[in-house]
């Protein structure tokens, strides 16, 4: 039986602490006026030094401003000064700065966001993979299924922050959330039967429900399974995870659509809710990878043997190939055809954030790959766990060059509220997943296929 | 000299490791072993050495990404750098994405086929090669053990090897 140690509750209390200092931090230093915005542009500018001109940055920021269609407001605002200045060039300044004004004002937002949904889509992943588990009744793994049971018991907490966040942000997030946007877009005006607030907050509600029944009735069988004299719990869990898993496909791609690809809801890609399910698994197996190390160290799964470790790490390795063979796919075929309205989503990315794009791309394709390949190295903890951390880096990343640009656009940085934001959910993260794995004793019992996950050898 | 060999032969395959390990165990020379499908964990009781055919065959994908590499260079940046469809087919890196499914393909096919072939040499199989097949049951339901005598007892080892579970024991000269 596995007990949160009182050193890692201090720390992770901490973390919590500190976390939402800085995102306290973070949304009461967001500007509220257009003045306010103007100085922290100065001060940007003339903070870059050197590198960066302040007249080459700001024909940077108003090209990649008209190219970008998530120009929240933008013709809305745009009219309006129109009237009032009747002047082309002070309309134009005016309105750039109210756009400025609004990114600053979403970064906060979209920090707590990135991170947010970065630790709950590890959850996720680590659910879905858990029924996938008992759907394929796999023989090697029930030994991790506390592990995983543990895991996903972020999953209450974490959607129920994500979901709040997607329901405050409003027009922060979605564009398609601004009435005198819409009013004035044909494209938006199309799309407002799917895109439309009430529908939005019952889907979004919808799949968050879905998702935490699931994990209570499978952790709930699962305990009940150690105690019952038959199979029934295990022949439930096994209907509910066909169910789930059923259900789970429709709602991740729902929630990629309506959380993500509506930042930008001029623009659209099909395999995207793919792309960000592998991003979400891979993620998901790494931190499988990481607790299983951690407790095995500290003697609490004395029964999980290196092939158990060396199965778990072939997955990160296959998934890490699967998200770079999406992300290629997806890059490459709107690189190929260059249709303006589909290239800007990575116009913008490859102009503003090229070096994380690309080398997003390293850490999660060149470094799993190399170090994941040997058979040998799969067994080595130490290996694994190096790995795991790249892995985890670059999916953040991943996630981050989902969110920002479409939502602060040039205005990034890695800040103290990004880093907050980090540390808030880390620390929240291991709080409820130490004290998850505390709720039962780290091996189950009863289940038909533990011997042989007992014995497994690869 | 021609050196003298026991065939003992099996008809289960759980025998035939526990034989092997028995035999090992004796310090006896096990020259070859002959079963009609992969036994699981074989290799190991014998002592064989791990085989290094996917190192080779990592190495051969690297060649062949290299061959991609340098072919698509040369005919598309270096040699007639063509303006097809607006590609921007300055450097090689500008014109990139169109390269990635080729140089793909190619690690691929280099990795997989050079192996291939780096196995059929190392096991010297090629068609019309005559089968060295000892006993022809041995391809259907029969395992065989084929064991040095040496300086060895015939007598006693044909006598261990019946203790070990063999149906048969030949003396081959």
């Amino acid at each position: 039986m596995y007990k949160l140690s009182g050193k890692v509750k201090l720390i992770s209390i901490i973390l919590i602490v500190i976390g939402a200092l800085g995102i306290g931090y973070g949304f009461l230093t967001a500007p509220s006026t257009l003045d306010e915005a103007k100085e922290i542009l100065a001060a940007e500018h003339s903070g870059h030094g050197g590198s960066h001109e302040a007249e080459s940055s700001h024909s940077k920021e108003a090209e990649g401003h008209h190219s970008e269609m998530n120009a929240e407001g933008h013709s809305a605002h745009g009219e309006q000064a129109a009237e009032t200045h009747h002047s082309e060039e002070a309309h134009g300044e005016d309105h750039h700065s109210e756009h400025v004004l609004h990114q600053l004002q979403t970064k906060p937002w979209a920090a707590t966001f990135v991170a947010g949904f970065f630790f709950l889509m590890i959850a996720l992943g680590v659910l879905a993979f858990y029924a996938i588990q008992y759907v394929a009744q796999v023989g090697w793994s029930p030994v991790l299924f506390r592990v995983m049971e543990g895991i996903t018991s972020y999953v209450l907490p974490g959607s129920i922050i994500v979901l709040l966040i997607v329901l405050f942000a409003g027009e922060h997030f979605y564009p398609w959330q601004n009435h005198e946007l819409v009013a004035e877009d044909k494209i938006l005006q199309g799309k407002s039967g799917y895109l439309n607030f009430p529908f939005f907050v019952i889907r979004a509600i919808i799949y968050v429900i879905g998702w935490n029944l699931y994990r209570y009735f499978a952790v709930r069988n699962s305990r009940a399974l150690a105690t019952a004299s038959n199979y029934g719990p295990y022949k439930k869990n096994f209907k509910y995870s066909v169910f789930f898993l059923l259900f789970f496909i429709l709602t991740e791609s729902m929630m990629a659509w309506d959380w993500f690809m509506s930042m930008t809801p001029h623009w659209y890609s099909t395999l995207f809710a793919w792309y960000i399910f592998a991003t979400m698994i891979v993620s998901a197996l790494t931190v499988i990878a990481i607790t299983t190390i951690i407790l095995k160290k500290a003697g609490y799964l004395p029964f999980v043997n290196d092939s158990h470790l060396h199965d778990v790490a072939k997955f990160m390795f296959g998934f890490s190939v699967f998200w770079t063979y999406l992300w290629f796919g997806q890059f490459m075929l709107i690189w190929y055809a260059n249709i303006p309205e589909e290239v800007t989503y990575f116009t913008i990315r490859i102009q503003e954030y090229n070096l994380l794009f690309f080398g997003m791309l390293v850490i999660n394709f060149v470094f799993p790959i190399l170090i994941l390949m040997n058979s040998d190295f799969k067994r080595i903890p130490w290996f694994v766990i190096i790995a795991g951390c790249f892995i985890l880096v670059g999916h953040y990343i991943d996630v981050y060059l989902l969110v920002m640009p479409s939502t602060v656009g040039l205005h990034w940085s890695f800040g103290v509220t990004e880093i907050a934001a980090v540390l808030f959910f880390l620390g929240l993260f291991m709080l409820v997943v130490g004290s998850g794995l505390g709720k039962a004793p780290l091996k189950i019992k009863n289940n038909p296929f533990l011997k042989e996950s007992e014995n497994y050898h690869y | 000299m021609a050196a003298k060999v026991l065939h003992a032969i099996y008809n289960d395959d759980d025998l035939v490791l526990q034989a092997v390990k028995q035999i090992k165990e004796k310090n006896y020379h096990i020259l070859e072993v002959f079963s009609p499908f992969p036994i699981h964990g074989l290799d190991k009781a014998m002592g064989l050495a791990p085989t290094r055919l996917a190192i080779t065959s990592f190495l051969y994908g690297l060649t062949g990404l290299t061959v991609a590499i340098l072919m698509m260079n040369f005919m598309m940046i270096e040699d007639w750098p063509q303006n097809i469809g607006g590609k921007p087919s300055f450097t090689f890196y500008d014109n990139m994405p169109t390269f990635i499914p080729i140089m793909f393909e190619l690690t691929v096919f280099f990795g997989a086929h050079l192996m291939v072939i780096t196995f059929y040499m190392r096991s010297k199989i090629w068609p019309f090669k005559e089968a060295e097949n000892p006993d022809v049951r041995t391809t259907d339901d029969h395992f065989l053990i084929e064991v040095e005598v040496a300086n060895h007892s015939e007598e006693a080892l044909v006598k261990f090897l019946n203790e070990t579970g063999a149906s048969e024991v030949k003396l081959i000269d």
